[in-house]
This record gives structure tokens, sequence and C-alpha cells, in this order.
């Protein structure tokens, strides 16, 4: 008879951490901040129908990085949860806060779960209130934690740049234009060319806001031509250096069409319990 | 009853489940319990609930006008003089009803989330005849309930920016649907609504227009129905009015809507039955 294979239990979390982490870094990044009439939410997304933003429920918006079939279960996950909650109770009664829980057990269980790979997605809960401090933006990551986040907050891959970005620039109570110029050159800050930070152009990106001057639904795409018409201003870049990459309408994410940047090693002395780059883990 | 997930432990796999886009299908594998037509009446029983009474509606170029009167009766009491029946069912689409106000409400609100919900999964809206079927089927499965004296006839207007215009339509208990042209009429006072509107009513009138001959209908309706109630000036209580345009539904506000009933009011007073239809050219 021969020994049973044994492998510890931190190796198996930090294997599966480290899984996820690659899936995530290889996507292109999204960035969700406040500005002075709500909440913005930026991606870099090539694809015109697939989406990485989405209404989740009147005053709360959804937005991912990763794996795209995996972050689309949970939206539509979200979507069920919030509509059956307001039909049963009422409108009021639907909460990102209940939703991230809701995303967070999902997270948790799949990731400690024998059977199941780890989702390897990022996601955000953003909720607009009637005025900024009551805005909320909870974070998830593919383990199941969850982050409360002010301000700002970036996800996906090669997040450090944009991060270092916003840490720089930006500001509270930024107009709808500016706000969205200052996220738009934060993503050109991640996997930046030969020539320094790309230039991002509007057909490549999605970009929607929970106004909270809004009627009831608050979540509003803002079309391409609105975002030419704000883009247009930016000083225009040097040639823009980012390849395009070939057969990027892949629904299997973002994933795969520019070289993996390697996903963020592990912080030494990290057990890999899931923390993973998340921010203080509730 | 089925449990309200409260997102603090691990979700039914229903929630994540493949499935359709549609929130009453998701409902009915779920909790059916919550579905409007989920109720069992002994054989033969009877409620006495609400009743909401007339709704009209009326087409002009460019879009379509829904209005409904206030009153909900029970039997011969008022049992409310400030009822709503006429509702957004989204952005470019109402819906009004008649019939077993209990009911007709919960319908409402299970296709107004149902029409939300399906434009949050797919990232699209229906098309304004999908709409109306969807509508005509959750009328259908209320069937058992109809024949037991909980029955609701809506209506249901809206843009359609295909066609490029404003379209009726109308059901019956058994969840037939019908289009309409021109004007429609629903509810115990229809009879008499449907007649003022087929006098007043002309295809090129603006929407201002449209408006005041709805309201002239409703006159009409409560006039001679004694279910339907009549403009309260007293209370200030006015018809709920939507004009649907290629811009979306607007409600008219009190604002707006005072100066035309009163108009109309004031009209009366001299010729209690009404204006004239205008009499044939050349006649």
């Amino acid at each position: 008879m021969t020994t049973p294979f044994y492998i510890s239990p931190e190796q198996i979390m930090k294997d599966k951490a480290d899984y996820a982490r690659k899936g995530i870094a290889r996507g292109r990044s999204a960035v969700v901040l406040q500005y002075d009439a709500g909440i913005l939410l930026v991606a870099e997304n090539w694809s015109p129908a697939l989406h990485k933003i989405s209404e989740i429920y009147d005053q709360i918006a959804f937005a991912a990085v990763g794996r795209y079939n995996e972050f689309e279960n949970l939206r539509i996950m979200g979507v069920r949860i919030a509509d059956l909650r307001g039909y049963s109770y009422d409108r009021r009664d639907v909460t990102a806060r209940g939703l991230a829980n809701a995303y967070a057990q999902t997270l948790g269980t799949i990731f400690s779960s024998a059977g199941e790979k780890p989702f390897e997605v990022e996601l955000v809960v953003a909720e607009v209130g009637d005025t900024a401090a009551d805005d909320q933006i909870y974070r998830l990551t593919y383990d199941g934690s969850v982050a409360d986040e002010h301000g700002w907050m970036v996800m996906g891959g090669q997040t450090e740049p944009i991060a270092a970005y916003l840490e720089q620039n930006y500001a509270e109570g930024l107009g709808v234009d500016d706000a969205i110029r200052l996220a738009v050159r934060a993503l050109g800050e991640g996997n930046p060319g030969t020539d320094g930070p790309r230039r991002i152009e509007a057909n490549q990106l999605e970009v929607a806001v929970l106004d909270r001057g809004r009627p009831t639904r608050k979540f509003k795409r803002l079309t391409r031509a609105r975002l030419e018409t704000v883009l247009g201003t930016d000083a225009p870049a040097a040639a823009p250096a980012a390849p395009a990459p070939a057969g990027d309408a892949a629904p299997a994410g973002d994933g795969a069409e520019r070289p993996a940047t390697g996903p963020q090693p592990p912080k030494p002395g990290e057990t890999s319990t899931g923390d993973g780059d998340g921010g203080p883990a509730l | 009853m089925t449990s309200i997930p409260d997102g603090n432990s691990p979700l039914p796999a229903a929630f994540r489940a493949v499935g359709s886009s549609s929130f009453s299908d998701f409902l009915a594998s779920y909790a059916p319990d919550l579905l409007p037509h989920r109720r069992a009446l002994p054989a033969g029983a009877t409620v006495d609930a609400p009743h909401g009474t007339t709704i009209v509606a009326a087409t002009f170029p460019g879009g379509v006008v829904m209005a409904g009167d206030r009153r909900a009766t029970m039997g011969n009491i008022i049992a409310q003089r400030d009822i709503e029946k006429v509702f957004p069912a989204d952005e470019y689409s109402c819906v009004s009803i008649a019939g077993t106000a209990g009911i007709g409400l919960e319908m409402t609100r299970l296709f107004q989330v149902e029409l939300e919900h399906y434009e949050k999964i797919e990232g699209t809206t229906l098309s304004l005849d999908g709409k109306a079927n969807r509508l005509s089927q959750m009328i259908r499965q209320n069937l058992g309930l109809a024949m037991q004296g909980l029955a609701v006839v809506p209506m249901f207007c809206g843009y359609d920016h295909e066609v490029g215009g404003g379209r009726i339509f109308s059901y019956d208990v058994t969840g037939g649907r019908y289009e309409e042209t021109n004007y429609h009429s629903v509810g115990s006072g229809s009879l008499f609504a449907r007649g003022a509107l087929k006098k007043l009513h002309r295809p090129g009138m603006t929407a201002e227009q449209v408006v005041t001959v709805l309201v002239q209908a409703l006159y009409d309706a409560a006039d001679d129905d004694s279910a339907t109630g009549g403009p309260d000036l007293t209370r200030s209580i006015w018809p709920v009015v939507y004009v649907i345009t290629e811009d979306g539904a607007r409600r008219l506000p009190d604002d707006e809507m005072g100066p035309i009933v009163r108009a109309v009011v004031e009209g009366r007073l001299t010729e209690p039955d009404g204006p004239n239809a205008s009499p044939p050219t050349g006649a």
C-alpha cells in the first residue's frame, strides 16, 4: 500500500490564490472613483457587446475584471438577488452591503471548496447615496474577502502603476469630465508601451456612472460620442503605444491578448490565506 | 414561504443556475409563492375586494396618452378616492388596470420587475410586442382566479421605436391580446368613455388636445357609471395621465392637470352633455 500523497492546507490555498491572481492579472484593468455627483466606473474593454460594467439595481452598479463567464454568472446572480428582494420587500431594501455579503459568501465557498477551481475574478459593488459620504464601494476578490473603499479603487492586471497615478492625481469633488479623463489616463499607465503611458481611445473603453441626480434608476452608460467629446480635449499623446490586440472579442475575457505581466508575487511571509492584494480583509 | 436571501448565508444554487432572462420564470422555480396567481380559493368562493374601474387611452402623431380615474369601489362603497390605476411599465410604456385592484397592482409590480430584469440581464429592452405578449401570459395565468371573480383586465400602451409611434393593446381575461387603433377604453365606465372618444378624438390631434379628450371621456364615464370617479374639485384629485413619446413616459403633474380638468368642468356647467362632435364638413 502506498502512502497517501500529502499537501498542506497552506500550500493548497497558496496555489489557489496564485492561480486566481494569475488569471486576473492577464486582463485589462478597471477603475471606480467618486466624483462630485456620483460614482464613475471606467473599464478598458475592447468589446462593444460584452460588458464589464452593468446595472444591478436602482442605485447599485457592478464592475468586474477577470474571466468573463465567471463574472457574468455572478452579475446575473446579483440581479436576481436584487430584483427578488426589491419585489418581495421594497426597492429601498436592496443594498450594496447585502449584495457584497452574498458575493463574499459565494466566492468564499467556491475558493475553499475542494472540488472547484477558484473564480478568476475581482469585482466591485458600488452604491450611490444621497451625498458623497453615503456612497458605498465594496471590492471583492476571488477568495471572497471584502474591502470597503473610498475615493477610488482599481482592479485587474498591472494595477500598481494605475494606483500610483490615482494616488497622486485624485482629488475629491471632481466634475464628471475631469474624472473620466483622470481615470482614462490612469488606465493608460497600466501595461505601458515603450513610449510610456498609452493613450486609450473612446472605442476601447466602457464607461458608466451612478449619477445621484437621476430619478430612481441612477445607472447610466456613457455613449461613445460623449466619450469622444470628453477625451478629445485631452492633449494628444505620442503615437499610441498599444499594439492592436488580435482576436480580442474572445468572451474568455480580456485574457491572453497581451503577454501576461505575471501575477503579483505573493508578499513575503504571506501565507496566502486569501487576503490577496485586496486591501484589508473584513 | 420561501425565505429571501439575506446575503449572510450561502445562496441556493438557483441564483447561479444558467436560466432564462425572465424574472417570473426565476420566481416560478425558486419562490412560486410570490407569484400573483398562486392563490388557491375554495371552490365557489367569492371575495369582496376593491375594484378599479375606467381607463382610457388614445394616440396622437408622435405618441400615445393614457389616463385613469381615481376611484376604487367595493360593492356600493367608495374604497379609495385617489387610487392610481396607471403605472409606468418601463421608460417607454405604461400599463393600467381595471378589475380587482389587489391582483392588478401585484401583477403590475411583477410586470415592471420583469421588464427591468430582462433589460439588465440582456443589456437591451424587449420589443413593444414582446412586452405586450409577456403581459398577455401573466393574465392567462390568472384565469383561475378570474373565474372566481378576481379578474384583472389591463391595458398596455407604449412608444414603439421601430414603428415610430404610439400603440395601444387591450386584453381579455383569458390573456387574449388585441391591438387597438386610435383609442380604447377598459372598465365598467368604458362604454360611456368609448362613446365620448368616438365623437371627440381625431387622428391628427396634438398631445394636449388628446389629454383634454381623455378627460372629457372620463367625465362622461363618471357621469353615467357609479363606479367611476369624476374630477374631485374640492380635494383637487385629478385623473392620472401619462404622455408617452419618443423621449419616454411622463406623468402630467397636478399643476398641468388642474387647469385642463377645471376647463372641462367649466364647459359642462353650460353644456352638461359635453362638447358637440364637429359636424361633417360640407353638411
